[in-house]
């Protein structure tokens, strides 16, 4: 029982960070159907930049907005230098330019911030809970408190916000949108910051959990957010964040009750693969929601 | 640079050709996204390299053993990709990179964590191989791929793909057997990775499950994407180009792949056809120099490109 309940709690934990990660990609890709590995750059470098933060006020809350602040500026940046030109040009194409920038980026980190592990020990002035028999970190409490509102903002946010109705329409169809007088170029700009700004915030609240920060950090978020927004049903964020928690809780239920039979990562897209097969547009499909 | 460090690098080179010339047959004609061909390549170099250490097999028959091996793999991903469309598709291959390499990991049959090695070199009589031998046979099977991907581009099933590849439906309807097409090849496109494999592992002489991973898989697709998606000659290119890369900037090792992501990036947002894709600015200039030969092909004729594209007549 125990076990159990440790492993919900680390489950849901993960799940959080998962869904505060995959959130920016599933936007963007309901927005232009492009899938944006580039935006695990972004949580890499919201960590960097909140470490440099912490290290120079000791103020956690700083940490976090340096952090969302840096991650917003790259979105910004690899929406309009990157991705806004070659929108025509098929899926393939942007996902290797973003494969491109992530491969870049992560060797950028590594010059700039060194290419060793550096530790982030921030403490958070939260206090560690006692759920169910087991400790809960600070941090974690941190994490567990967005994981419990990140669902509900993201609901208000498509469904309350002029912003959200914007992102409903143009995903729906891009040029009847723009036809309407929707101002394309700002949605997407504000995807961009909004979604880099949230892996940033997921960077640096990663980077707090497991005391490290390292340049290829970004590597195992990036494949594994795209099989969270593929799962939960591409260009669906509620879809998304359902996979996200999911797939968080299978992972550790899975590690704790079976041991290491195989990597955590492969668990992911086996379950990915098993899923689409049976539902092969994912758990919950964009156009089904959107209409 | 050694002479023989020079036939290494090419040989590095022709077998990363013969994987995208292969991956092409896939995207480029079929339409299909594949981001796993990396592991068919692992999957004909385990082959290979497990039946040549443990059971003896001459280099020569591991070859139809590694592209058999690859094929049949490449049949499951076919079978996939009927069910999957497009994002879908791409996902689940990126996801296949990390299943095999557990399998490679996990199963005692491929060697565990540490792989298979001491991989022996293959030989014809009593002569072993060398760099050149490795470098003739790759060539050789260079030569084999691009003549299967030019003999399809000329038959029914190759215009049968690119139908496939424009509209689905609309093939389907106009009498395609879509679903077998796909599946063929899918196929086709695995079992030639595997006969990389075969080269690869005698090659490298040892085979380790992350060598075959997603990152490989990437450096594939983005050499074909590179050089032109569905032009042989950009596959060719795009495996030469970023193939040498690491050599050419080793003397600045430190950014190499830096450099990588830079160019790759740099293409794909100026020139998103690749070097020799439809209406590249190669051709384009190319067309303006040499009219008369390649005049008839129509180079960079159509929209987009600007003023260059007229040419002189």
């Amino acid at each position: 029982m125990e076990v159990f309940a440790s492993s919900a709690v680390q489950g849901i934990v993960q799940g959080s960070l998962y869904a505060l990660i995959a959130l920016g990609p599933s936007l963007t890709y309901g927005l232009l159907r492009i899938l944006d590995v580039a935006n695990a750059a972004g949580l890499t470098l919201g960590a960097y930049v909140g470490l440099e933060a912490y290290s120079a006020t000791g103020q956690w809350w700083l940490a976090l907005i340096a952090g969302a602040m840096a991650g917003a500026v790259l979105g910004w940046l690899i929406q309009r230098l990157l991705y806004r030109p070659i929108l025509g040009r098929g899926p393939i194409v942007p996902l290797i330019a973003g494969i491109g920038v992530f491969i870049a980026a992560e060797e950028a980190f590594r010059l700039v911030f060194g290419p060793y592990n550096r530790t982030f020990a921030a403490t958070l002035p939260l206090p560690a809970l006692q759920v169910a028999g087991t400790q809960v970190t600070g941090v974690e409490t941190l994490i567990l408190l967005i994981g419990v509102t990140v669902f509900p903002a993201t609901w208000w946010l498509l469904r309350r916000t002029s912003l959200g109705l914007a992102w409903r329409a143009t995903s729906q169809d891009r040029e009847t949108a723009q036809a309407m007088g929707i101002n394309i170029g700002r949605v997407i700009a504000s995807i961009f910051v909004i979604g880099y700004a949230l892996a940033a915030v997921g960077g640096v609240l990663v980077g707090v959990t497991y005391n490290t920060v390292y340049p290829t950090m970004g590597d195992i978020p990036a494949y594994k957010m795209l099989a969270i927004i593929v799962l939960g049903g591409l260009g669906n964020p509620l879809g998304t964040i359902l996979a996200a928690m999911l797939i968080g809780l299978v992972e550790t239920f899975v590690v704790a009750y079976f041991g290491f039979v195989l990597p955590r990562d492969a668990i992911a897209f086996i379950a990915l693969i098993l899923i689409l097969l049976v539902r092969p547009r994912g758990l919950l499909p964009g156009d089904e929601v959107v209409q | 640079m050694s002479l023989d460090y020079l036939i290494v690098v090419l040989v590095t080179i022709s077998i990363y050709a013969i994987l995208v010339v292969s991956l092409n047959i896939v995207v480029g004609y079929a339409g299909q996204p594949n981001l796993a061909q990396g592991a068919f390549l692992g999957i004909g170099a385990y082959f290979a390299a497990v039946l040549s250490v443990r059971y003896g097999w001459s280099f020569w028959w591991t070859i139809p053993a590694a592209v058999g091996a690859a094929g049949v793999a490449g049949f499951v991903l076919g079978a996939i990709s009927l069910r999957l469309r497009e994002d879908f598709l791409a996902v689940t291959t990126i996801g296949l990179n990390f299943v095999v390499v557990a399998i490679f990991q996990y199963v005692p049959f491929f060697g565990g964590a540490v792989g298979v090695y001491a991989i022996p070199l293959p030989s014809i009589g009593d002569h072993q191989f060398g760099n050149a031998d490795f470098l003739a046979v790759g060539l050789g099977m260079l030569a084999v791929v691009v003549g299967i991907s030019w003999y399809l581009e000329r038959t029914w099933f190759g215009a049968a793909l690119l139908a496939i590849k424009d509209d689905e439906t609309a093939a389907a309807a106009t009498g395609i057997p879509v679903a077998p097409y796909k599946i063929g090849a899918f196929v086709l496109s695995s079992a030639l990775a595997g006969l990389a494999g075969a080269l690869y592992a005698p090659f490298i002489s040892a085979v380790t499950p992350t060598s075959f991973g997603f990152s490989e898989s990437v450096v594939i697709l983005a050499m074909l994407m590179f050089g032109g998606l569905g032009v042989i000659g950009g596959a060719i290119a795009g495996a030469v180009v970023l193939g040498a890369l690491p050599e050419v900037f080793r003397f600045i090792s430190d950014y190499r792949l830096l450099a990588f992501g830079s160019i790759l990036v740099f293409m794909l947002r100026f020139q998103p056809q690749g070097l020799f894709g439809e209406h590249s600015a190669v051709l384009a200039t190319i067309g303006r120099v040499v009219p008369r030969r390649l005049g008839r092909r129509d180079a960079g004729s159509g929209p987009g490109r600007g003023p260059a594209s007229d040419g002189p007549a």
